[in-house]
């Protein structure tokens, strides 16, 4: 099945179809996404936009296979998310995606080139420590590798996870409000980098943000609020 | 196998990682001091055991004998030289020993090099001296008569004794030797002699009574083994004996502080539990994100699991091998440390078997305790990166709880050996966390309520406790059942110590009289007061042979012991009396009172009863001196053997045996004014057989002081143990702490309110589990005491007093020392953390 939806979107990378989430509360069953359907294509870059609790993160995450719908279908670069285990949705995101969150998320264990390696010792890359210095290198941390994260400034760990999230070469990149940690300056050259690297590697971009500074400077905008998608589908 | 080495590179990475922030510090203490204290309890264990059995052997003179009226096969000793074991041959015979015109029956043992085994022969050079130890065995032509032989004959060091056909000179008198209280009845007054001289005595003709007695001694394992093979090689006819059944004093001795030490083992089994647990909990919530993340990355649920399990299996190994080398470290240091105060000589090397078995307890319980967290740890959702309080799902009950459970009962029958105790134990327990889940649940609620009306440190303190619901359930539990075991081990330590002490008081009986006529009875007793000596009761002493039970010969019977046979085929000594003594306890039947006076009623020791299986009313047929008497059962005895009273299995009423021919048997507590005095004493009773314990009494001193030892041992063991617990309890919630503290000193705390309610919370932790430990301790207390050990119990209620003053302070002061660095660091440094 996701092969004929392959053919029926041959451009599209990432394909939504009545994407719904709900989850339990005291009150009763609560809604977080409504009916979502879109189509991102390949190359192109998307913000995600709206107010706190308006259902922004709930949708990257189901859009990165990092949770499951209640109804609907996700196709992430071919594949029917909806029909992979939490494994085999893991092994796509090992291939074809990339993550960049707003608390940077590295391993406080593992230094600057470690953090870099890890998706690519995940995925079983070869020539993995070579690619992992040249990615360091194009964040111009080339000098910083042995470095561990609590060594290295915000701005800087930063781009270390940029590293880290493109080094793969993803199909898709997914940020979760990337500026969000970071001051205004520090943020506008992480800012820059990103689409700096999504340009040179044609990578689809899906970022999550609430400045619009930085939104604007999308392909594409969707606004969502109380769940729904209410532009820019 | 790349991806297993993939795992591997990056469980060593995370824990290099945690070493250096110092995460890995309190896991790895609290898993090292619980493998420590579970293989120094071991090795101690083992090797004071084994001392107590060497000690208890020297009542054998030998680790085992064997014994026989007939000649022992030559095949038995080799069978021990090629096995390592050294041994040594006695025979032993009756015989009249003249001194002039002078005569005296006694007991001859011929004893070849070696002899004994274990334990020394005393030797003086004047009757009733004080003893000091023999090198060696007489030599050739010479003998060593005991002091009432030597007394009784009015001979000297130089004399000329004749025993049989052989001239003998005496070069030393016999004070004591090891073997001789094995039993007392059947000793006349002794004398050794070079087994090599017995064929020139002539004394071994066809029909002479000659008892044959092979003595081994050795290593543990070869003297076990050779046993084993002595039990399918020996003929029937001969009895093996070791240290199992030497003096039923010294068994008891050995069997309490086996069951004692045994009971701590198994405490410490149990903290050890609870340590990894809280362990394992705390990494598991360290590695939240580091698992989400790497799941977000791309990382399998299997691969993500392997990284987990090889951390700890890491952090297993490591902490095993250091806590089996501390431990063995502290029970050397703690052996050396005591070796002078204890008068021994050499303590037995430790075996490998208890570093094994703590390496294996310490998997078991990871394997129990931290695998079912860990699997919960490769559950966490992968959305947790973006949703921080997104945890695993909930753990299903049988998963959370059954490998525990497991672990727990395979480790509490491994510490017990006991099916039935094991069974209590585990249930005792079973029944003690879910009252202390209860109680505790009650008691913070009933703290969330009181919050209102109390200061702000108060309020923080006791708000902390009721807001960590669970977390100070799982709290109070740790608290309360290592304060429990404290307290336990405190009140059954104090109760055992006690007792062992009171079993045994300074004025303990040290001479036994057996054989006194009974005409001279009443001067006998006069001369010994005379003496200064201190009478116990005197009782009379008739030999008898069981020869039915309820009108079938026992020789148609059949009896499921071998001490059953023993009972049925051998003459036993038997008594009469008119009251119970205090070391007999009643446990079945009545004690005949003055109207039963010559009627046939027979009172039972437990032993002979259970032995037999008889019970209450059956008829007991005896041959007694050539006469045959009937009586029926109308009381079974629990008898106290370790009192040095004189006691007999078998008890009749008064009235029933005055036609019978008997002797009367005392016991006696006094220092003679001089040896002189012995040997007129004995000198002008002939008949009657002096018996000195006062070695026997100083060896069974000596075990109990090495059981009294290894207890105290066992308890510091522990208490570090249950100590590196409560430390691990409250290093798990220190991150949740030092925001707190942060935040509430943003928000314009002084350092000293902080202070007062992380106090606050700590004093009230430790004293509701305080509470509760110090209850559950008095109840498996007074069960422990009760049932396991068999002593009296009385209520102290400074148990309570203790138990919660001390679990407050305690808490309150691991608390404070956990949390020192959290509440002292600058609130800037944690919020941007």
């Amino acid at each position: 099945m996701p092969n004929a939806h392959q053919r029926a979107v041959p451009e599209a990378v990432l394909k939504v179809e009545n994407l719904t989430r709900q989850v339990s509360s005291p009150e009763g069953p609560l809604t977080i996404v409504h009916d979502v359907s879109l189509e991102i294509g390949s190359g192109e870059s998307v913000a995600i936009v709206g107010a706190s609790g308006a259902g922004k993160s709930t949708l990257l995450a189901l859009l990165a296979g990092l949770d499951t719908p209640t109804s609907g279908r996700v196709w992430l670069a071919g594949q029917d998310l909806t029909a992979l285990t939490e494994d085999g949705r893991a092994r796509l995101r090992a291939r074809r995606v990339g993550f960049v969150f707003q608390s940077f998320h590295l391993i406080p264990a593992l230094t600057a080139l470690e953090n870099v390696l890890l998706p690519l010792e995940l995925a079983g890359s070869p020539g993995a420590r070579a690619a992992a210095s040249t990615a360091l290198d194009r964040v111009g941390l080339a000098a910083r590798i042995g470095h561990y994260p609590r060594q290295l400034s915000g701005g800087e760990q930063q781009r270390v996870a940029l590293a880290r999230a493109f080094v793969t070469e993803p199909a898709v990149l997914f940020a979760d409000e990337p500026t969000g940690n970071l001051d205004s300056a520090t943020g506008a050259r992480i800012v820059d980098l990103m689409f700096e690297m999504n340009a040179h590697s044609a990578t689809t971009l899906v970022l999550v943000t609430h400045e619009s500074a930085l939104a604007a400077r999308c392909d594409r905008i969707l606004h969502m609020d109380g769940g729904r998608l209410v532009a820019g589908a | 196998m790349r991806q297993l080495l993939h795992a591997l590179m990056l469980a060593l990475r995370f824990l290099g990682r945690e070493w250096r922030a110092g995460e890995l510090g309190v896991l790895l203490l609290a898993l090292t001091t619980a493998v420590a204290a579970l293989t120094g309890v071991g090795l101690l264990v083992e090797r004071i055991g084994e001392a107590m059995e060497q000690q208890a052997s020297q009542v054998l003179a030998a680790d085992i004998s064997l014994r026989s009226t007939r000649d022992l096969s030559t095949d038995y000793f080799t069978e021990s030289r090629r096995r390592g074991l050294s041994a040594a041959r006695v025979e032993t015979l009756l015989s009249v020993v003249f001194q002039g015109d002078e005569s005296q029956l006694a007991d001859v043992e011929a004893v070849t090099p070696g002899y004994p085994l274990r334990g020394t022969v005393l030797v003086a050079d004047q009757p009733f001296a004080a003893g000091t130890p023999a090198s060696g065995i007489p030599g050739h032509g010479e003998a060593w008569p005991s002091s009432k032989l030597l007394a009784t004959l009015g001979g000297q060091l130089g004399s000329v004794l004749s025993i049989g056909a052989g001239r003998f000179r005496v070069t030393r008198v016999l004070i004591s030797r090891p073997d001789q209280g094995a039993n007392l009845a059947d000793l006349a007054p002794a004398l050794i002699l070079n087994a090599a001289d017995l064929p020139a005595t002539q004394l071994i003709q066809p029909g002479s009574r000659v008892t044959y007695s092979g003595l081994f001694a050795g290593q543990t394992a070869a003297v076990r083994g050779f046993k084993d093979w002595l039990l399918l090689h020996k003929r029937s006819d001969e009895r093996l004996r070791d240290v199992s059944d030497a003096t039923p004093q010294l068994s008891n001795a050995v069997d309490r502080a086996g069951r004692f030490l045994m009971l701590a083992g198994l405490v410490s089994v149990l903290l050890c539990s609870i340590a990894v647990a809280m362990a394992a909990r705390q990494h598991v919530r360290r590695h939240l994100d580091a698992v989400a993340l790497l799941k977000t990355l791309g990382a399998s649920r299997a691969f993500t699991l392997q990284v987990s399990l090889l951390q700890l299996l890491l952090v297993a190994l490591l902490a095993a091998t250091l806590g089996s080398l501390v431990g063995f470290l502290a029970q050397e240091w703690l052996l050396r440390a005591v070796r002078g105060l204890m008068n021994l000589t050499s303590l037995p090397p430790a075996g490998p078997q208890p570093v094994v078995a703590g390496f294996v307890a310490a998997l078991a319980v990871l394997a129990g305790f931290a695998l079912p967290p860990l699997l919960q740890l490769a559950q966490v959702p992968p959305l947790r990166v973006l949703r921080r309080d997104l945890g695993p799902p909930p753990p299903l009950a049988w998963l959370a709880a059954g490998p525990a459970l497991i672990v727990v009962v395979a480790l509490v029958y491994w510490a017990v050996r006991d099916p039935r105790l094991a069974a209590q134990f585990i249930v005792g327990l079973g029944l003690y966390l879910g009252v202390l889940g209860l109680a505790g649940r009650a008691l913070v609620a009933l703290c969330g309520r009181l919050r209102g009306g109390v200061g702000l440190a108060w309020r923080y303190g006791i708000a902390n406790l009721s807001r960590r619901r669970t977390d100070s359930m799982v709290q109070i539990a740790a608290f309360g059942t290592g304060l429990m075991v404290l307290l336990l081990l405190g009140v059954v330590r104090a109760d055992l110590e006690h007792d062992w002490r009171a079993s045994l008081p300074p004025d303990a009986p040290n001479y036994f009289f057996v054989n006194i006529p009974p005409d001279q009875r009443e001067q006998f007793a006069q001369a010994l007061t005379g003496q200064g000596a201190r009478l116990n009761r005197m009782l009379p002493m008739l030999r008898g042979r069981l020869v039915a039970i309820d009108g079938r010969a026992v020789e148609s019977l059949h009896f499921h012991s071998a001490q059953g046979d023993g009972f049925a085929s051998r003459e036993q000594n038997v008594t009469w009396a008119d009251r119970l003594g205090a070391d007999n306890q009643l446990v079945a039947g009545r004690w005949w009172s003055q109207a039963d006076r010559g009627k046939p009623l027979v009172s039972l020791s437990t032993e002979f009863q259970q032995s037999l299986g008889v019970k209450l009313g059956d008829r007991m047929s005896f041959d007694i001196g050539g006469e045959s008497f009937t009586a029926t059962v109308a009381s079974i005895r629990k008898v106290k053997w370790d009192s040095f009273q004189p006691n007999f299995f078998v008890v009749f009423a008064p009235g029933v045996l005055d036609g019978a021919a008997g002797t009367w048997l005392t016991s006696a507590y006094f220092h003679p004014r001089s040896a002189h005095a012995m040997a007129e004493l004995a000198h002008r009773f002939p008949s009657v057989s002096i018996f000195n314990v006062d070695d026997l009494l100083s060896q069974v001193r000596a075990v109990i002081d090495k059981a009294l030892l290894a207890v105290r041992s066992v308890f510091i063991f522990t208490l570090f143990a249950g100590l590196t617990v409560l430390l691990a309890a409250v290093q798990a919630s220190r991150e949740e702490r030092r925001f707190e503290s942060a935040m509430l000193r943003t928000l314009g705390a002084g350092r000293r309110t902080v202070w007062a309610g992380v106090l606050t919370e700590f004093l009230a932790l430790g004293g509701l589990s305080g509470l509760l430990a110090s209850v559950a301790a008095v109840a498996a207390g007074a069960f422990i005491a009760g049932h396991v050990l068999q002593l009296p119990w009385s209520f102290d209620p400074w148990v309570l007093a203790l138990g919660i003053g001390g679990g407050a302070l305690l808490v309150a002061a691991s608390g404070w020392l956990a949390t020192r660095g959290v509440v002292n660091q600058p609130p800037m440094l944690t919020l941007r953390r």
